[in-house]
């Protein structure tokens, strides 16, 4: 397949504070990928990298075959910066018909695009009247002008709301399926979780964590958490049968290792009628990320 | 090529939106009624037509005028984008530094040449109205015009390298204020000074011109005042200086504007947002 983006030992350095340490990354054609990592961890850093905003101190970067911030780069990568902004005295609607133009695309596709990130009905009012989700909408139109081989997404779904942030993710899945390579940073967990095809986490500019969700899960080895439900009268019996496992009225909760998760499970059902209800909880994606984060780090 | 035309279009709406436009106008207009209104004294006695004679002192307000309304529009050039935060976006399109302060430029001039067109068609007007024989002031005024605009490029790409360099608007705004003052006003005291003090030497005659051809502002004085006889007179500084041939001072006013979008452009090259 085909990269989209190759991030090779790159480092940063900002008068005396890196930013960024030796950060191997690479994006094929429809692949979306989450960026993680605490406030300062690097991801900013990264992205403004990759579109050649600031210099980069060492290791190589290349970006759809060219250099960062060349003028072939430029034409195929989308950005949207975190904290976007406009001028306050341009609707909408203008401030995306010139955006179009400096891509040397039809203008009239302008209002097209605010319907799709649901601004047709504000297109003709004044940025500087928008509410922060709705500037951040605005950032997004310009980034969906003319079919970009590479998106770069900083915080894209701050500022929106729950539905918007469903809607969003259905767009970024249509540009996907389109072959467009998508990174994206972002703080909010769970909707990464689901919508993304791999996760990087960054810890102070070091990337401690690359992969799948269920490689990461396996890797950190974090402990599979259950719940067992006790038939009514039966809870004292279930806890004498599983040691270890901590009662909370009549629900048991009992964590092991991955590696013990099938034998634990025989186990519980070979309890029979002690069993009212079982549940297995993995690792969330905010334990898998504190697991990394904190590992190098802090 | 359509970048540029569509960056030019965008700044023309905002400054329309922010008044700059309504300003510029206003000011140049209202100069102008007070100018013509000051100088309808009778100048038979001169000989000149009236325009010519409104030129002359038109020209005096220009000096100070253009270039004050060029460094307001200017200063905010890319200042402004920095502190908006709209300029790491802008910079991530497929268009290149130049193609933007050149769009910039291509606006701002439109306005000024709005601007000026206006306040000199007052004028114009006016001295019509009084004189019959105003018509033959016509050239002169032209000249009056394009070199305006000329005048005004140059102090917008001075004002849009300042920009660049500061990369505040405050700070923008304090240098564009002393750019002005320094060029336009504390320059010709400072030559004034030095001629009285060189008393004739070598200083007035060798170096003297070159420091006028080498002031845009001075060029353009020169230019406009030499080029009607009427008006010497009027011509202050510029009468010690009538030795400089008129194409000289074409040659200056022709070339400030593209080194000062030179200077622009090399500082706006600097900024990394
Ligand atoms: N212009 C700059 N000058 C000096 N240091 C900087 C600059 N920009 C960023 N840094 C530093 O680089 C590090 C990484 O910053 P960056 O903005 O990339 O973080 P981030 O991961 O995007 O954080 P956040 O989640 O808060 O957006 C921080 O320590 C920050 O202080
Ligand atoms: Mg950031």
């Amino acid at each position: 397949m085909t990269q989209t983006l190759t991030l090779s030992q790159l480092t940063k350095t900002y008068d005396g504070v890196t930013a960024l340490r030796d950060v191997s990354l690479s994006l094929a054609s429809g692949e979306r990928v989450a960026l993680l990592g605490h406030n300062g961890a690097g991801k900013s850093t990264m992205m403004k990298i990759i579109l050649g905003l600031i210099p980069y101190d060492g290791g190589n970067v290349v970006v759809t075959g060219a250099a960062p911030g060349s003028a072939e780069a430029r034409r195929r990568v989308a950005y949207l910066p975190e904290n976007v902004a406009f001028h306050p005295a341009l609707t909408g609607l203008e401030q995306i018909r010139h955006y179009l133009r400096l891509r040397g695309q039809d203008a009239g596709a302008a209002m097209g695009l605010l319907e799709r990130v649901g601004l047709a009905h504000a297109a003709t009012r004044r940025i500087g009247t928008y509410s922060k989700g709705m500037r951040q909408r605005v950032g997004l139109a310009q980034a969906l002008i003319g079919h970009p081989a590479l998106l770069v997404l900083d915080e894209p779904t701050s500022g929106l709301d729950p539905v918007s942030r469903r809607d969003f993710y259905a767009l970024l899945d249509g540009l996907a399926a389109e072959g467009a390579s998508i990174l994206l940073s972002s703080h909010a967990l769970t909707e990464v979780e689901a919508r993304t095809d791999r996760i990087v986490i960054l810890s102070k500019g070091v990337m401690v964590a690359e992969g799948r969700l269920s490689d990461l899960r396996r890797g950190a080895a974090l402990p599979v958490a259950m719940q067992i439900t006790a038939r009514p009268g039966q809870g004292d019996a279930l806890a004498r049968a599983l040691p270890g496992a901590v009662a909370q009225g009549d629900t048991l909760h009992l964590a092991c290792d991955q590696d013990a998760k099938l034998p634990t499970l025989a186990r519980i059902s070979g309890l029979g009628d002690l069993v009212a209800d079982l549940e297995v909880l993995p690792p969330s994606l905010e334990d898998i990320y504190s697991h990394f984060s904190r590992r190098d780090g802090q | 090529m359509n970048r540029i035309l569509a960056t030019a279009a965008t700044e023309f709406r905002i400054a329309l939106r922010n008044r700059w436009v309504t300003i510029a106008v206003v000011m140049m207009a209202l100069f102008s009624l007070v100018l013509s209104a000051a100088g309808s004294a009778p100048t038979g006695a001169l000989g000149a037509d009236r325009l010519s004679v409104t030129v002359a002192s038109l020209t005096s307000l220009a000096v100070y005028l253009v270039p004050l309304v060029a460094l307001l529009m200017s200063f905010d050039a890319v200042a402004g984008e920095v502190e908006r935060g709209t300029l790491p976006l802008l910079l991530t399109y497929p268009v290149a530094r130049a193609e933007v302060l050149m769009g910039k430029l291509v606006a701002h001039v439109g306005i000024l040449a709005l601007a000026v067109g206006v306040g000199y068609a007052i004028a114009a007007i006016a001295a019509a109205v009084v004189d019959p024989r105003a018509l033959e002031g016509a050239p002169a005024l032209w000249r009056l015009m394009w070199s305006s605009v000329l005048l005004g490029a140059t102090f917008l790409g001075a004002g849009y390298a300042l920009s660049a360099v500061s990369r505040r608007p405050s700070g923008a705004a304090g240098l564009a204020i002393g750019l002005w003052l320094v060029l336009i006003v504390l320059y010709d005291l400072g030559l004034l000074a030095a001629i009285v003090a060189d008393g004739g030497g070598a200083f007035t005659t060798r170096v003297f011109p070159w420091l006028l051809l080498a002031n845009p502002a001075d060029a353009f004085r020169l230019y406009n005042l030499s080029a009607s006889e009427a008006t010497a007179a009027a011509a202050g500084l510029a009468g010690a200086a009538n030795t400089i041939p008129a194409w000289q001072a074409l040659v200056s006013i022709l070339l400030w504007p593209l080194l000062a979008l030179g200077l622009a452009i090399a500082a706006f090259r600097k900024v990394t947002p």
